[in-house]
């Protein structure tokens, strides 16, 4: 599994060190620059928030916070 | 308000992590991108639900400290009363507190971003240090974002009026994510993270209930048992649309599974609506379910049933629901001193949980068919920003 992981991370690597033109260009990326649209507009509510859900529920991780225990559960 | 279009950039590569190591040593690239916003925020935190009340600040300052370096620095504390249900029914109720002070650097060097962050939680009975490194590299043209994370925990387990007992746990985090720019209007991310942990998993106070039927209530409680060892995968995706008249709409899907024998998922639909330059509300709607554990049971048939022994009731079969609702007011528009601008934000949250096999001991009931758990969670935040 970690191989082919591996093989597919320097596959994107490689790729990028090609010149790729981008179908969405810089100048028509406005809507996406707009605040609304970032997935964590606030960090200090996101890490809040991922950690309610954390410490409730089974289910961890893939979630954008970075590790850390806590004796919460 | 519409930010310039030369922000874009800035937010798809802050927002978005992305790199590999081999990439950096083969590509070398070099174009310019940003770092995250300067900005502080404190915020008010509150749970309420099942017993359980959870309060207390968190602050967060970043800062820029030259061209390419910025650093983030955070204090967050819970102010926990619990009398939760396992507490009532097994032991008494108890008021605790938890500081976690957290510190990270982010360096940039072209299209490639490396993040180093520490972080210290303290409680009376627990204490946990964990490390984490996040590397990114923007691809494609900047519609792309890979990013790989690792981070290393270790815990130590204690238990109050004991002052000999502390039990190690060890934890890894692998992480991998995309981030792809599908169109003008559209942004898609995918995550995968596994987390191996190793050590003392139990909570030390927690039992689990045992039929006995030599006691007049008809069962008793022995310490919970857990294995000492517990990995997990979970892989999310998530995207987000912009609408014609300025506003979002947002999804976001997540699959978990461990070694445990949970499996859940969970799926968010959101909704953000600006009024005007100032007002922006937010709604969102989250579900979650999720099996038990292969060694869970609210009710075994004897004492030492099993090897392994679990009345968790985050490890049984439960499901909830989360309404949440939140709205933001700009201050300072045209900036004040040093300050660019600011904002002021309130959010609320309901969360409903359900469960399927842990069952309420405070309302009777004949032994193993008391009435099914349940309760309401209220969730809220608010927090003040400013931006410099």
């Amino acid at each position: 599994m970690m191989r082919y992981l591996c093989l597919l991370v320097i596959a994107l690597c490689l790729n990028a060190c090609s010149s790729l033109e981008p179908w969405v260009k810089p100048y028509e990326r406005a809507h996406l620059a707009d605040p609304i649209m970032s997935f964590s507009p606030d960090p200090v509510s996101s890490a809040y928030t991922s950690h309610v859900y954390d410490a409730r529920e089974g289910a961890r991780g893939a979630g954008g916070e970075s590790g850390g225990g806590c004796g919460c559960s | 308000m519409v930010p310039e279009v030369n922000l874009v950039v800035a937010v798809v590569v802050v927002k978005r992590t992305g790199y590999s190591l081999v990439g950096l040593l083969l590509c070398g690239v070099a174009q310019a991108t940003v770092l995250p916003e300067e900005r502080a925020d404190v915020l008010y935190h509150s749970y309420q639900g099942g017993g359980v009340t959870i309060q207390g600040p968190s602050i967060l300052v970043r800062k820029q400290s030259s061209a390419n370096t910025s650093v983030v620095a955070n204090y967050y504390v819970d102010m926990v009363t619990s009398a939760s249900i396992d507490v009532v029914t097994t032991a008494s109720k108890y008021e605790e507190q938890r500081k976690e002070k957290s510190l990270g650097i982010d360096y940039l060097h072209g299209k490639n971003k490396m993040s180093l962050s520490y972080k210290v939680s303290k409680e009376n009975d627990y204490y946990a240090r964990s490390a984490n490194v996040d590397i990114s590299q923007d691809m494609f043209g900047d519609l792309t974002t890979v990013t790989l994370g690792f981070s290393r925990g270790w815990d130590v387990v204690g238990k109050r009026n004991d002052s000999s007992f502390a039990k190690d746990t060890n934890r890894r985090n692998y992480r991998i994510g995309l981030s792809q720019i599908i169109s003008k209007n559209t942004i898609m991310g995918a995550s995968f993270e596994t987390i191996t942990d190793e050590g003392f998993l139990n909570n030390p106070y927690r039992t689990v209930r045992y039929v006995d039927t030599g006691v007049s209530r008809g069962y008793s409680y022995q310490p919970e048992v857990y294995p000492n060892t517990h990995t997990s995968n979970a892989l999310s995706f998530r995207a987000k649309y912009y609408l014609p008249y300025r506003a979002a709409l947002r999804a976001e899907v997540r699959f978990y599974q461990d070694d445990w024998g949970v499996v859940g998922q969970n799926l968010e639909i959101g909704y953000t609506h600006p009024l005007n330059d100032r007002w922006i509300l937010d709604g969102h709607i989250r579900t979650y379910r999720q099996s038990k554990a292969d060694f869970y049971s609210d009710l075994f048939p004897g004492q030492d049933a099993q090897n392994f022994l679990a009345r968790d009731k985050e490890l049984s079969t439960f499901s909830n629901l989360t309404l949440g609702f939140g709205v933001s007011y700009t201050l300072l528009q045209g900036g004040w001193h040093f300050i660019d601008r600011g904002s002021i934000n309130l959010a609320y949250d309901l969360i409903q949980f359900d469960f399927q096999d842990f069952r309420d001991l405070r309302n009777g009931g004949t032994v193993g068919n008391e009435p099914l758990y349940h309760y309401n969670a209220n969730v809220i935040q608010f927090f003040v920003s400013i931006w410099y």
